[in-house]
């Protein structure tokens, strides 16, 4: 047990999500570096003017929140895999694989076998059902107000979570790559964000995920290529290369402590699975696309686009390995335990940026701490307009006045929203700098897969869900996906500085979010009130449009 | 969606036909996904020699490599057949399906 919460401990510091500041602890600054200020330069100007032209075909509320509906299969699948190749998970993975070899591996797949599951159950339910929010789902057939309120508190703290998790690492991320003040980048990835979101809509916002999903997968391609055309084409050279120059030789090539816990391991591949299906920002863009068909394209593309990046990042940890591990120029000496001990500068993180430098020069380098930061910015604008959403389509238009607000209004309040939004993640970014924050998108996971997820899968699934169940069940899952990561290792050893966690597992998945379905089960049938039984009743229509798409939105015309 | 309509839809046995059919496949593909996954996670746990295991007398690259890349692969694939047949067999029956109950 000691052992894995050493295991898990190391992993914390260098795993992408859940360690979601890229970089983490202090950062040295750095001198400016030109060639990625004026590439980045390049990318902003690129997606303002983006988002200028989106502005123009910006009206309705439905282009706001979902792009009028006219993005394709193939678009939405590169925006989607665009969602999942964070900063955190480009830069974490590689260094992951970096440290440990054949262990990154194992970290990807885990991220990766969700999608087929939300291909096969969820996603042509999900845009059937849907208009602009996975509230629009879950509340289909019960009360609006109690389920909308759950849906967007639901949303609004894995948002936040998620928010602070990217504020902080982009802030470091920035220091380290650009030489930029902490506090400067932050402020200004959350005018940039909110420039997107305000003026652009989901257009903007799915228009620069889409990009940035380009330039991340070419400038990945070249790194991988290059570094195969260094080992002559020939995988054998690769591998023998690197297990040459790595401290742990041939044990990097078989997998190694990240899985010594075969029921943490399940509960944190539980957490990526049903928590990708339960992020609201991600649910979102099944919204923009015209019908049912392109949803599952969508998916299709996404997870090809995922596994591909995964093989690369393997590629590229590898070849970090061999062209960048012992290197003088990328090295620093660095005290650890009153030792001087030789580290890779800016920490194991910096594998991938420090290849690029090795395969590509400076400009190469420029290129891909552009892109590095470009990653941020889409990720956060699309988590804004989620959060934004769930505050004006959710919260104000249906349970503050009830359905009955014009759209005009909804897409100020939203607006209002989005500006608030970016107001507070700047000051938690800002708050947060020098805290300990690796808990926090795992948390995010976690909630997603104990609250959202369970209420969104039994109103498509399960005729007996009832308005009582859907609340209180989603609230146990909430409740114990929080308690349990605060009384486990993350937080009561790593955070709160306590000897020995209370609750013994690192990833609470498998727990809460068998609880969230238990509850949501046991308040559903107990629940006897007149309501719930015109509920059961309503499944029967819904049952019929979610698969037949009858009724269902399309796409606007103009 | 009028009541006449959820009806005509509802008691189309063509309809159930295909409800049933894509219920079956969906749960299937998910089952095979969960199983090669669960399979993979359980042999890094309990018998990972099995994964540290070189390919050949004289390769360094081992089984856990290729058996990596097949999962990520199975992935791929396994959503690849979920689409094409939902977007054929099964889109082209739904419209057949509404088209007969708004005759």
């Amino acid at each position: 047990m000691k052992r894995l919460s050493l295991v898990l401990a190391s992993l914390a510091a260098a795993t992408p999500l859940w360690a979601a500041d890229a970089v983490g602890g202090e950062v040295a600054k750095r001198s400016l570096n030109i060639h990625a200020i004026v590439m980045f330069f390049i990318f902003v100007a690129a997606t303002l003017f983006i988002t200028y032209w989106a502005a123009k075909r910006t009206r309705s509320a439905k282009d706001f929140y979902a792009a009028g509906g006219g993005i394709t299969g193939f678009q939405n699948g590169l925006a989607i895999a665009g969602d999942y190749m964070s900063a955190a998970s480009f830069l974490g993975i590689s260094a992951l694989v970096y440290g440990s070899g054949y262990d990154g591996l194992i970290y990807s797949i885990g991220f990766l076998v969700g999608w087929p599951i939300i291909t096969f159950l969820v996603a042509e339910r999900l845009r059937n059902l849907g208009k602009y929010t996975f509230a629009d789902v879950a509340s289909y057939r019960l009360q609006q107000a109690p389920v909308r309120t759950f849906a967007a508190v639901g949303t609004l703290v894995t948002v936040a979570l998620y928010l602070i998790a990217q504020m902080v690492g982009a802030g470091k991320l920035i220091q380290l790559l650009f030489g930029m003040e902490y506090s400067t980048a932050v402020v200004l990835v959350g005018i940039l964000m909110v420039l997107y979101v305000l003026f652009g809509g989901m257009l903007a916002t799915t228009w620069v995920q889409i990009i940035k999903a380009v330039l991340l997968l070419s400038g990945a391609s070249f790194m991988a290529f290059m570094v195969l055309s260094l080992s002559g084409f020939n995988l054998e050279t690769m591998f023998g290369k690197a297990i040459e120059a790595h401290p742990k030789h041939a044990a990097i090539m078989s997998p190694g402590g990240l899985v010594s816990n075969p029921i943490d391991a399940i509960s944190l591949g539980i957490g990526l699975m049903f928590g990708t299906a339960g992020l609201p920002h991600i649910l979102m863009r099944f919204f923009t696309v015209a019908d049912a068909k392109e949803a599952r394209k969508s998916v299709f593309y996404a997870t090809g686009f995922i596994g591909y990046f995964y093989i690369l990042t393997f590629i590229i940890g590898f070849g970090a390995i061999m062209l960048v591990l012992n290197q003088p120029q990328y090295t620093e000496m660095i005290m650890k335990d009153g030792k001087e001990v030789a580290s890779l500068i800016g920490g194991n993180n910096m594998a991938a940026i420090h290849l690029s430098h090795a395969v590509g020069g400076d400009l190469f380098l420029g290129f891909i701490s552009a892109v590095a930061f470009a990653t941020i910015l889409a990720v956060v604008s699309g988590l804004t307009l989620s959060g934004a959403s769930a505050v004006s389509h959710d919260l104000y238009a249906s349970v503050w006045r009830h359905g009955r607000s014009n759209e005009t209004d909804e897409i100020r309040v939203s607006k209002m929203a989005t500006v608030f939004l970016g107001i507070v993640a700047i000051l938690l970014g800002i708050a947060f700098e020098k805290q300990n924050i690796a808990y926090m998108v795992g948390l995010a996971f976690s909630i997603a897969a104990s609250a959202n997820f369970p209420v969104l899968f039994m109103s498509m699934f399960w005729k007996g869900l009832t308005t009582r169940g859907a609340v209180l069940g989603g609230l146990f899952g909430l409740i114990i996906a929080i308690v349990l990561i605060v009384l486990g290792p993350t937080v009561w050893v790593d955070v709160l500085k306590n000897k020995e966690a209370i609750f013994a597992y690192k990833n609470p998945a498998l727990f809460s979010m068998t609880a969230a379905f238990f509850f949501t089960w046991l308040f559903s049938v107990t629940d006897n009130s007149e309501s719930a039984h015109k509920e059961r009743a309503a499944f029967l229509p819904q049952f019929i449009r979610s698969m037949t798409g009858v009724g269902a939105e399309g796409a606007s015309k103009h | 969606m009028s009541v006449p309509t959820i009806e005509r839809i509802q008691s189309n046995p063509k309809f159930l036909a295909m409800v049933e059919a894509k219920r079956k496949f969906s749960w299937t593909l998910a089952i095979i996904m969960l199983a090669i996954y669960c399979a993979f996670i359980l042999v890094i746990g309990f018998k990972k020699e099995i994964f540290g295991a070189p390919l050949g007398p004289d390769t360094v690259i081992t089984w856990g490599i290729p058996v990596g890349i097949a999962v990520i692969l199975s992935a791929f694939v396994l959503t690849g057949i979920y689409v094409r047949r939902a977007n054929t067999e099964f889109d082209r029956l739904t419209r057949e399906v509404i088209e007969e109950a708004q005759q």
